[in-house]
């Protein structure tokens, strides 16, 4: 059917009227200028006879990362690099400058690669507006394609230096205002140019390896310095999986530990009064009659329960297994004092004691008691030992909340930091 | 579409209006400009040379647009300071008259639409907002440009332009509005923007090198 077409559009190439060097033209008729290769003057590529339009002036000079007439694939679309600019804002009174390279395929819109700081963006322009102000005044949020972007940047941008052709008119010392909103790793940007044209475009994070794997480029791209502002956070994702996940484990260690409360059945193994005299030390040591712990491995409790009145004992238990020898050793120190000063009453300790073993094995057991302590003038105590079996023990579960919940703290801590490094640099850091 | 044999009131060769809706065409030997009234033809205008451009659209393209599908009858090219754009009329099946805008392959389809309210040039600020058939558009740019050329069959009669304003608009689902201030009467054209996969185009332009 090309029958009736015209004749392939030819390649041109334009003789710099200040040089005299030709440049290639690489856009066809969307050229409007070009910049001349050797020079750097920048030309008017649709006068036949070629004027200059601006001197090159040694203010700046940039090697491209991409060089111009490379080709390749990005998104599945063949594109060639055929322009390169730098731009710059001023914040603050530091200077920001990032490249911008224009892509160009004959059958498809310009497209644009940025690159700041080792941080790439793939930008098309948009033909929709997004919502919440088609124009970009002010601070507030915009949305598109149903994500929501936050404003970042109102800055006005000027161009320092440009290579290569633009089917537009192009200056060194253009400026336009540029407003950015993100939702990273996208960035809504807004292009006005005084009171003709407003234009919206979306940039996609990309990562440098993969504009050097499509467009074929030797070496590696530079490493990404700092945080950019539509850079999705490493720990964004990850944080909101580890705390879903750290959720359902103390789920399943609450679900544990209401199932040990119900199970526990807390049975008395084995009671006994005992007397102790401080000041006869030579029968501080005593062992009981042997007593069957049964079931299944499970925590034993050991109760003192003493008639401490402003007084103190030391209690120290083992548990031994009557046919391993294996033996749970705990010592206590069991204090009970109260009385009156200033008019205020006060207590401090207890007569009673409680401690836990974890996990004893069934068999057969008994116990033997170590007293020491005490007033030496007090009057001899008297005290109780109960020991009783499968008792619920609690600790654990705290112990396995505060380890489920220390990894997604961490992260959250990081992510929120990743966050400040971002909004850092923007309009509202 | 009728095919009506005429010759060029200028130099006689064959000249012949595809789309009955045609009013104006190009002669393709002597590039006249010839306009078809009740009784005959007449020249009323010479064609220079069109600017080298590069558009992949030209006349005979064919493509889709919805259900319908359509063909490239005729173009008016447009200059203004930051380059040129095409207005390539389309006529889709069934004989209706729409209008495939390209700019710096950026790909828009309109149609003219009677009968709402069109602000005046000074009322269409850019950022200003207007509704038409539920839908809110908004001035997006404002670009004052030249009649730099026209091709083929056009529905009315269109050359020798001086400065015409062109305001478009734009809404959040990526409908697109052009009103065109060259004739006293604003024209107002609706419709939306779209993609080069999405017209299915054939019969394009090819390019060195690609």
């Amino acid at each position: 059917m090309a029958a009736q077409g015209r004749p392939p559009v030819s390649v041109r190439s334009v003789n710099c009227p200040n040089c005299g060097a030709a440049t290639a033209v690489r856009t066809f008729g969307h050229a409007v200028n070009v910049v001349c290769q050797s020079c750097r003057s920048i030309l008017d590529a649709t006068n036949p006879g070629v004027t200059i339009l601006q001197r090159y002036t040694e203010a700046m000079k940039e090697e491209p990362l991409i060089p111009l007439g490379t080709r390749g694939k990005l998104l599945e679309t063949e594109y060639e690099v055929v322009g390169f600019q730098v731009r710059q804002i001023v914040v603050d009174g530091v200077s920001y400058q990032w490249r911008e390279y224009l892509l160009f395929n004959p059958y498809r819109e310009f497209r644009y690669l940025t690159e700041y700081a080792g941080h790439w963006n793939f930008v098309a322009t948009l033909n929709a507006l997004p919502g919440g102000g088609p124009t970009p005044e002010g601070a507030a949020a915009r949305s598109y394609g149903g994500q929501r972007y936050r404003h970042f940047q109102t800055a006005v941008a000027k161009t320092l230096f440009v290579l290569g052709e633009f089917p537009w008119q192009v200056r060194v010392g253009d400026t336009t205002t540029g407003v950015d909103y993100v939702a990273p790793p996208l960035m809504l940007s807004a292009e006005v140019d005084s009171d003709k044209e407003v234009t919206w475009s979306l940039s996609r994070y990309t990562s440098g390896d993969e504009i050097w794997k499509g467009l074929s480029l030797p070496g590696k791209p530079p490493r990404p310095d700092g945080v950019f502002a539509d850079q999705p956070s490493p720990f964004r994702g990850a944080v909101g999986t580890m705390w879903r996940r750290a959720a359902l484990f103390a789920a399943i260690a609450m679900v544990l530990w209401i199932a040990h409360l119900v199970s526990a059945r807390g049975r008395q193994s084995f009671a006994q009064n005992f007397a102790f005299d401080p000041k006869s030390p030579q029968d501080t040591s005593l062992v009981t009659p042997v007593f069957e712990l049964d079931g299944r491995p499970s925590a034993v409790e050991i109760e003192t329960a003493t008639n401490l009145d402003n007084q103190w004992m030391f209690v120290g238990y083992a548990l031994v297994n009557e046919e391993t020898g294996q033996a749970f050793e705990v010592a206590r120190d069991v204090s009970y004092y109260h009385g009156v000063e200033d008019g205020e009453s006060w207590t401090e300790g207890s007569p009673t004691d409680t401690v836990a073993l974890p996990t004893v094995p069934p068999g057969r057991y008994f116990l033997r008691i170590e007293t020491e302590g005490g007033d030496l003038a007090a009057a001899p105590m008297r005290y109780r030992v109960r020991v009783v079996r499968d008792v619920s023990t609690s600790l654990w579960f705290v112990v396995a909340l505060v380890l489920i919940a220390v990894p997604p703290i961490l992260a959250t801590w990081r992510s929120s930091k990743f966050e400040h490094r971002r909004w850092q640099e923007s309009d509202h850091g | 579409m009728t095919s009506r044999a005429a010759s060029c009131p200028n130099c006689g060769a064959p000249l012949s209006y595809r789309w009955s809706s045609s009013v104006q065409t190009v002669c393709e030997y002597c590039h006249s400009i010839v306009v078809r009234t009740d009784v005959d033809l007449k020249k009323v205008g010479q064609v220079a040379d069109l600017p080298y451009d590069a558009s992949p659209i030209q006349l005979s393209t064919e493509g889709r647009y919805g259900d319908k599908g359509f063909v490239v009858a005729g173009r008016i090219l447009y200059q203004y300071e930051q380059g040129t754009w095409n207005e390539w009329r389309i006529v889709l099946d069934g004989g209706a008259d729409g209008w495939l805008s390209d700019a710096q392959n950026a790909l828009t389809v309109s149609f003219l639409t009677k009968g709402l309210n069109i602000p005046t040039e000074a009322q269409a600020a850019l950022g200003r907002s207007f509704e038409w058939h539920g839908t809110r558009f908004t001035v997006m740019s404002r670009t004052l440009a030249h009649y730099a050329g026209v091709e083929g069959e056009l529905p009315f009669e269109y050359w020798d332009k001086t400065d015409v304003t062109f305001i478009d608009l734009r809404s959040e689902s990526a409908d697109f509005a052009t009103i065109d201030y060259s004739d006293e009467t604003p024209a107002l054209y609706i419709g939306k923007a779209v993609d080069f996969d999405t017209l299915r185009l054939k019969n394009v332009r090819t390019f060195e090198g690609w």
